[in-house]
């Protein structure tokens, strides 16, 4: 293996477009498990669900970013709908529901997958787009512009949520219902109200995230098992619900994995997101910014 | 939870004689075939439970267990030409350290933080076979079947009847756990971990045998696999459909028995086996899948609790849960 600054160099800028991804895909995933507890194991097979919608929308000739604009509202719908599900069942029955729970959003995951598979099939997906395919020169090195754009969209989402969370009045109380409930009682607020908003608001963050996937690569109904890891990965290694942390992690996931890209090569990328979840739950399982 | 010993093992008992009997006699082929990976799925089941149903970690690693088994028998078939029952001992070695060192994780995780580390054990265990050129790569490799022993007319019923006894064997040991000390302590950690611990339940090495015993018997009922498919490959063999239809077997028997996950098991695996015959096979993941939802939300207690509330209506109109 040759060493070269070149090449690290490349594989760094391409790791923090490809983290900011990362961030996005994972930031639903950070608000439904780690603001509001849902162990929410089928958040990468909503992804992809959302990917697929963008893709049939895209067939009818609309860009994929404004289909993932345009299912945000559905998917708000589907993650109520889904959350109040959720609560009905298990959450209101305490501890012993919880693991029920796991197992069922571990069934609906399966079930999101087997759908994609009998709707699309197992082939891999991809839309067209006029950013689809050209890429930008800098020097030595090309940057494809999907990428860029995935970056750029991947990076504003995560900062429009974050001032959502710190700013407005809704937000504030989700964060408040994730470090307190029974005092958000007593003020008088509904907490089932407001977690079932903030499960609406993660999903339909995830649309939007869903159609960036899309964008950055082709995409398969299987590929959510691969999600698994890395949307954990970032949710844990940021620390439980911190927005910023989410895009640190992001950032340091697409790096690593990016590194390996290039000096291992693809057989062993997928791991990465695995293994360093591994380390991060084995030595320090609060994560980077955790309370 | 006293149970009689003697009914049991003559159950047992005459479980494995009509597996050794139907083996024997002129069945089609295809029978032992499909009966085969049922039986598989009891094991797995049953395995599960042993450390979800009675601990409360729900493990969904069972296909890194199930799969190093297996990879544990391509190192022995290439390396020594090992035969079967050495290559079964050899897996449930390997898997149980693996699961000693699971149960190591149970230290500092707990709830959903466990099953994600389980499901990051499964990949990176692929990952590894897959770079691993000795066992075959990404590719895989494909064996030749020996001839079978002696009683037996074909390799695939000796292995129907070696299977038959591994799930007999799992269920016997699931059976000893929960009516033992060991299945007290189990269910007094997962009710409250701390409390057990502060009344003198040795919380660890009671998580240690739980995860060391259910990860054996996994990596056992991974072992055969190589000669029942006389083939191997990383992606098919650490599929994440074995940890959802172990769970799901579990969950829709009910885990709060030890015959709960074997009724469960061979319902669903006999069900998908029907289902991948007449339809397809994507239809049997579907079928997993909903009827696991279907389970959680409806029959909680699973079929062992839909048939408590059936014989005693009004004990169970009695309980608030």
């Amino acid at each position: 293996m040759i060493f070269s600054f070149q090449l690290l160099f490349e594989a760094i800028v391409f790791g923090i477009l490809l983290g900011c991804f990362y961030a996005a895909v994972s930031i639903g995933l950070s608000v439904a498990f780690g603001l509001l507890d849902v162990p929410h194991v089928a958040h990468p097979a909503v992804l992809i669900f959302a990917a697929y919608c963008a893709y049939l929308l895209g067939s009818y000739g609309w860009d994929p970013i404004l289909a993932g604009l345009a299912l945000m509202p559905l998917f708000f719908l589907f993650g109520v709908v889904m959350y109040r599900f959720y609560y009905e069942t298990f959450e209101k029955r305490g501890t012993e529901a919880a693991v029920r729970g796991l197992a069922f959003f571990f069934g609906i995951a399966f079930i999101i997958e087997v759908g994609l598979i009998l709707a699309f099939g197992v082939d891999q997906r991809m839309v067209e787009a006029d950013y689809i395919g050209k890429s930008l020169t800098f020097g030595e090195m090309r940057v494809p512009l999907r990428m860029l754009l995935a970056f750029g969209v991947a990076l504003a989402l995560t900062a429009a949520l974050t001032l959502y969370l710190s700013k407005t009045f809704t937000g504030r109380a989700i964060k408040a219902v994730a470090q307190d409930e029974p005092a958000l009682r007593l003020m008088g607020a509904n907490p089932v109200r407001i977690k079932q908003w903030a499960f609406g608001i993660a999903t339909a963050v995830t649309a939007l995230a869903g159609a960036l996937l899309i964008v950055v690569g082709p995409v398969e109904p299987m590929l959510d098992r691969v999600y698994i890891g890395r949307t954990f990965c970032v949710v844990v290694l940021a620390g439980l619900g911190s927005m910023t942390g989410t895009l640190a992690a992001g950032l340091i996931l697409g790096i690593s994995e990016s590194i390996v890209l290039m000096h291992f090569g693809a057989s062993w990328a997928p791991a990465v997101a695995y293994a360093l979840l591994l380390v991060v739950l084995g030595i320090r399982p609060q994560g980077l910014f955790g309370r | 939870m006293r149970l009689r010993g003697s009914p049991f093992w003559i159950g047992a008992a005459a479980t494995v004689v009509l597996a050794a009997i139907l083996s024997l006699s002129g069945v089609n082929e295809y029978f032992f075939f499909a009966g085969y990976v049922v039986l598989q799925f009891v094991v797995l089941a049953t395995a599960w439970n042993i450390l979800a149903g009675y601990a409360g970690y729900v493990n969904f690693g069972t296909a890194a267990f199930f799969g190093l088994g297996a990879y544990t028998s391509v190192v022995l078939i290439l390396s020594l030409g090992a035969p079967l029952l050495v290559q079964i001992a050899a897996a449930a070695a390997v898997t149980g350290l693996l699961g000693f060192g699971t149960g190591l994780l149970t230290l500092r995780l707990r709830g959903i933080f466990f099953s994600i580390a389980t499901v990051a054990i499964i990949y990176i265990a692929e990952t590894l076979m897959m770079n691993w050129r000795y066992v075959g790569g990404a590719t895989g490799l494909q064996f030749l079947r020996p001839l079978p022993m002696v009683p037996f007319e074909t390799y695939t019923r000796m292995l129907f009847f070696v299977m038959a006894v591994l799930a007999v064997i799992a269920v016997s040991i699931a059976r000893y756990v929960e009516s033992s000390w060991i299945g007290r302590g189990l269910r007094a950690l997962r009710d409250t971990e701390e409390a057990a611990e502060c009344n003198g339940v040795p919380t660890l090495r009671l998580k240690l045998f739980a995860c060391t015993v259910s990860g054996a018997l996994m990596g056992m009922a991974g072992a055969p696999l190589p000669m029942y498919l006389s083939f191997l490959e990383p992606a098919s063999s650490f599929s994440l459909n074995y940890s959802v239809v172990a769970l799901a077997g579990a969950i829709i028997g009910g885990t709060s028995h030890w015959v709960g996950p074997a009724i469960g098991a061979i319902l669903l695996a006999s069900v998908q086996q029907i289902v991948t015959v007449t339809i397809s096979s994507e239809i049997n993941v579907l079928v997993v899948g909903v009827l696991l939802v279907v389970f959680v939300v409806a029959a909680p207690e699973g079929i062992i609790g839909l048939v408590k509330k059936l014989r005693r209506p009004r004990a169970a109109a009695g309980n608030p849960s």
